[in-house]
């Protein structure tokens, strides 16, 4: 029986088996790679992390640092400061080698313990209805708590609680735009300056007041939404984006150019302030605390103004959480999310996008008369992109379309920037003559850099959407396509 | 026509510089998609740069002025790249793949800290700087003293650009960086898909984006003799309008973009009035975005469904 032809171990070719054992030793193992470098220890691992960091400020900062130019006589001096530079280098060195010891490169890095729990299964309590309630609890008293506990610093936190309403107001607004529409609007200043300029001009030229005025304000910024929504709103993102921001540069241009209208760069003087019933908020005679009967502070005139913006922006809230429930509201909504679906099922794109952008500029328009009339003076200065770009910030930092959002980036970016101008601490650390007032902006840049990669989706990061099925809960912001811009 | 002309020169010259500073918006848009706010402190960060190795080489006894030049080309070049890239690392990179909007916001919030950093550290007034290259040529002696002049200045800026752009289309059309980078632009998984680093592309655009813009910002410097640390944002506006008009992420479109607001802008002054120069440039980028959507040379985006 030889017809098999299965080799065996004697009918092998010579060698073969030599060379298969070979194949096989190969095979075994580790593929001939070359050996991995050793790892360093983490402590050297964060030493050269953070040589490179310090290279890299140092590469950064030498010119800026080191030099400092300044008009001297004959031309530009140079002043040498390599001190400045080195503390520096130095301090990039040590918070890079700390993270990166602690955090970046530790097994088990100090952060860990703030790390949220893993999702429990119970119900969560609604702590954001809680907050919110609570929030405007102390927005309502918050004239009283102030008189009670702070006296002293009365009207500059009461100054201060205006100037953040006034952001939650606008952020309120924008977020009808940005949030709910979806469509990227980078020149909402525009219908601010709409509104405070037109609140000057009717009451200064026809001797109109507040009250009578606001409604036309707003009337006028809603109408030039539409002047300008009309032509652009067909555009797509980032078009839409850089055309709303021309369009805010070029009111600013014509208010800053057209003299005889606008005053120009000087601007527009003695603007009326806002009465109570016509009783007006003076120390005289047939004023508010004479016709009360009350001793005359002035500080009765900052308490009226807390409570008109508060006011305000209670009524910007109130009527976006409405348009929501609407037809108007769900189609802005719709929207954002597909468009090409809401023109398949018969929504007007153009009307419903006008609708968003006109009652944004409507709020922005009523903002614009409560800054003109709590200014008494307006001038172009004060409607500058930063402005746009502040308030979009504000927006996208709290957590697009979430109202609660847009309150706490208010108060963490204006009321957290302003508290810097009376740290007085400071000085002690940084030396006399440190003014804090000038690193406002410069912090406030970072801070935004900051809390975006920390929370892309911003500080709140649920929403709660209009329409449910069976059971209202709340989905992530991921969920939400935000501020697309289609 | 003689004044015609002078404001043809000037238009192109000023357009030229517009033009440099678009590029970059329109490479980090054709590659990320996201506006880059930033772009213009970065021209301006070049601009302060140039200002201060000019005053340190002078110090240090070197007059030579095209070895000058040189040598605050590439120090600028170099360290506002080093800002480009540190930029797109600390502010984009951990925000790629999240939402549109918030890179613009690291954008925006980069674009006020590097104002507001450059206003600490050197001061908030304007640095002026003696002309240093004088005279020029005059190509038409009109009637009625009207003299068309072509300045030495121009046309180093004139032919800087021109060489910076057909060095950038070469590097762009025919290297394998380039074709990287075209790869990244149509379809970034798949490019990485194919073993393109995607990371070190999207940088290395930032870092080509910033060392034209710091050129942008030597010749600003050279051709204004004023800089201050507010120039970054109406330069970057223009800038970005610009790189809109041309059609976003076409590099051509970029260069003919910022001729066009060059060339509006001066012609407006010229004949017009000065003052609304800006309101002139940005109405007719409305104009033209309303009838052309995707500006002059850009592709016209396919809707899909």
């Amino acid at each position: 029986m030889e017809t098999t032809n299965q080799p065996t171990a004697s009918n092998r070719p010579e060698g073969a088996e030599l060379e298969s054992e070979a194949r096989r030793d190969a095979m075994q193992g580790e593929p001939p790679f070359t050996e991995a470098p050793p790892e360093d220890s983490r402590f050297v691992r964060s030493l050269k992390e953070a040589g490179i960091t310090a290279a890299l400020v140092g590469a950064l900062t030498v010119f800026f640092f080191i030099f400092r130019t300044d008009i001297g006589s004959g031309g530009l001096d140079l002043t040498l400061r390599p001190e400045l530079w080195l503390v520096w280098m130095g301090i990039a060195f040590g918070a890079r080698f700390l993270l990166s010891y602690f955090i970046f490169r530790a097994e088990e890095p100090i952060t860990r313990y703030f790390k949220r729990p893993s999702a429990s299964r119970r119900k969560p309590l609604p702590i954001g209805k809680i907050f919110g309630v609570a929030m405007l609890i102390v927005a309502i008293f918050l004239p009283v708590l102030l008189d009670t506990f702070l006296p002293r610093q009365n009207r500059y936190l009461l100054d201060l609680s205006i100037l953040i309403l006034t952001y939650v107001m606008l952020g309120w607004g924008l977020n009808i735009v940005v949030g709910l529409a979806g469509l990227l609007d980078l020149g909402y200043v525009a219908f601010y300056a709409v509104g405070a300029y037109s609140f000057a001009l009717l009451s200064t030229n026809f001797d109109l007041g507040f009250w009578v005025c606001l409604p036309m304000a707003g009337l006028f910024a809603a109408l030039w939404g539409i002047m300008l929504g009309f032509p652009v709103l067909r555009l797509r993102g980032d078009y839409l984006a850089i055309v709303t921001l021309a369009f805010g540069e070029i009111i600013r241009v014509v208010l800053l150019n057209w003299y005889e209208f606008t005053g120009g760069p000087n601007g527009l003087l003695g603007i009326p302030k806002p009465t109570l019933f016509g009783l007006e908020f003076s120390r005289g005679d047939d004023g508010f605390a004479a016709y009360f009967g009350i001793d005359y502070d002035p500080i009765q005139r900052f308490v009226f103004l807390y409570y008109i913006i508060l006011a305000l922006a209670l009524l910007t809230n109130f009527v976006t959480m409405r348009m929501r429930k609407l037809p108007v509201g769900r189609a802005w909504e719709a929207l954002r999310e597909d468009e090409i679906a809401c023109r398949a099922l018969g929504i007007n794109t153009v009307n419903v996008k006008l609708s968003a952008f006109a009652t944004g500029a409507m709020f922005g328009g009523f903002a614009g008369s409560f800054f003109a009339t709590r200014q008494g003076f307006i001038s172009p200065e004060s409607f500058t992109f930063i402005e746009s770009a502040i308030i979009l910030a504000i927006v996208v930092l709290g957590g697009l379309g979430s109202q609660l959002g847009v309150v706490i980036a208010s108060v963490v970016m204006i009321g957290g920037i302003e508290l810097l101008r009376n740290l007085t601490v400071l000085e002690a650390v940084f030396g006399a003559g440190f003014d804090p007032t000038q690193y406002r902006m410069l912090i406030f840049g970072l801070a935004m850099v900051a809390i975006m990669v920390w929370k892309p989706r911003g500080l709140i990061s649920t929403r709660i959407p209009s329409v449910f099925y069976k059971e209202k809960k709340k989905i992530g912001a991921d969920l939400v396509s935000q501020g697309e811009g289609h | 026509m003689e004044y015609f002309l002078q404001q043809l020169i000037n238009g192109i010259t000023l357009g030229s510089i517009y033009g440099l500073i678009a590029i970059g918006y329109t490479m980090v848009y054709g590659i990320i998609g996201m506006i880059n706010f930033a772009h213009g402190e970065i021209f301006m960060i070049g601009a302060f740069i140039a200002l201060t190795t000019f005053l340190a080489l002078a110090a240090l006894g070197i007059t030579f002025l095209p070895l000058v030049l040189l040598i605050i080309l590439a120090v600028a070049m170099f360290f506002t790249a080093v800002w480009g890239w540190t930029i797109e690392r600390v502010a984009y990179r951990p925000l790629r793949g999240s939402f549109r909007l918030a890179p613009l916001i690291t954008a925006i919030g980069m674009s006020i800290f590097l104002q507001n950093f450059v206003q600490v550290t050197q001061g908030a007034r304007v640095k002026p700087l003696p002309p240093q290259i004088q005279g020029g040529i005059t190509l038409m002696d009109g009637p009625g003293g009207i003299v068309v002049q072509l300045s030495f200045m121009q046309i180093i800026i004139i032919v800087t650009t021109i060489v910076l752009m057909t060095a950038f289309s070469l590097l762009i059309g025919k290297t394998s960086l380039g074709r990287q980078q075209r790869a990244c632009e149509q379809d970034r998984k798949m490019a990485a898909l194919l073993g393109v680093n995607v990371d070190r592309t999207i940088s290395l655009t930032f870092v080509m984006g910033a060392s034209l813009a710091a050129v942008a910002g030597l010749m600003y410097l050279l051709y204004y003799g004023v800089i201050d640390f507010y120039i970054g944002f109406i330069a970057g506006v223009k800038a970005f309008t610009a790189a809109v008009l041309g059609g976003i992420g076409s590099l051509p479109g970029a260069m003919l973009g910022g001729l066009a607001i060059g060339l509006i802008e001066t012609f407006w002054s010229g004949y017009f009035s000065v003052e609304y120069k800006d309101v002139a440039a940005f109405s007719i980028l409305a104009i033209v975005l309303i009838f052309l959507p995707s500006g002059l040379l850009g592709r016209p985006e396919v809707e899909k469904v």
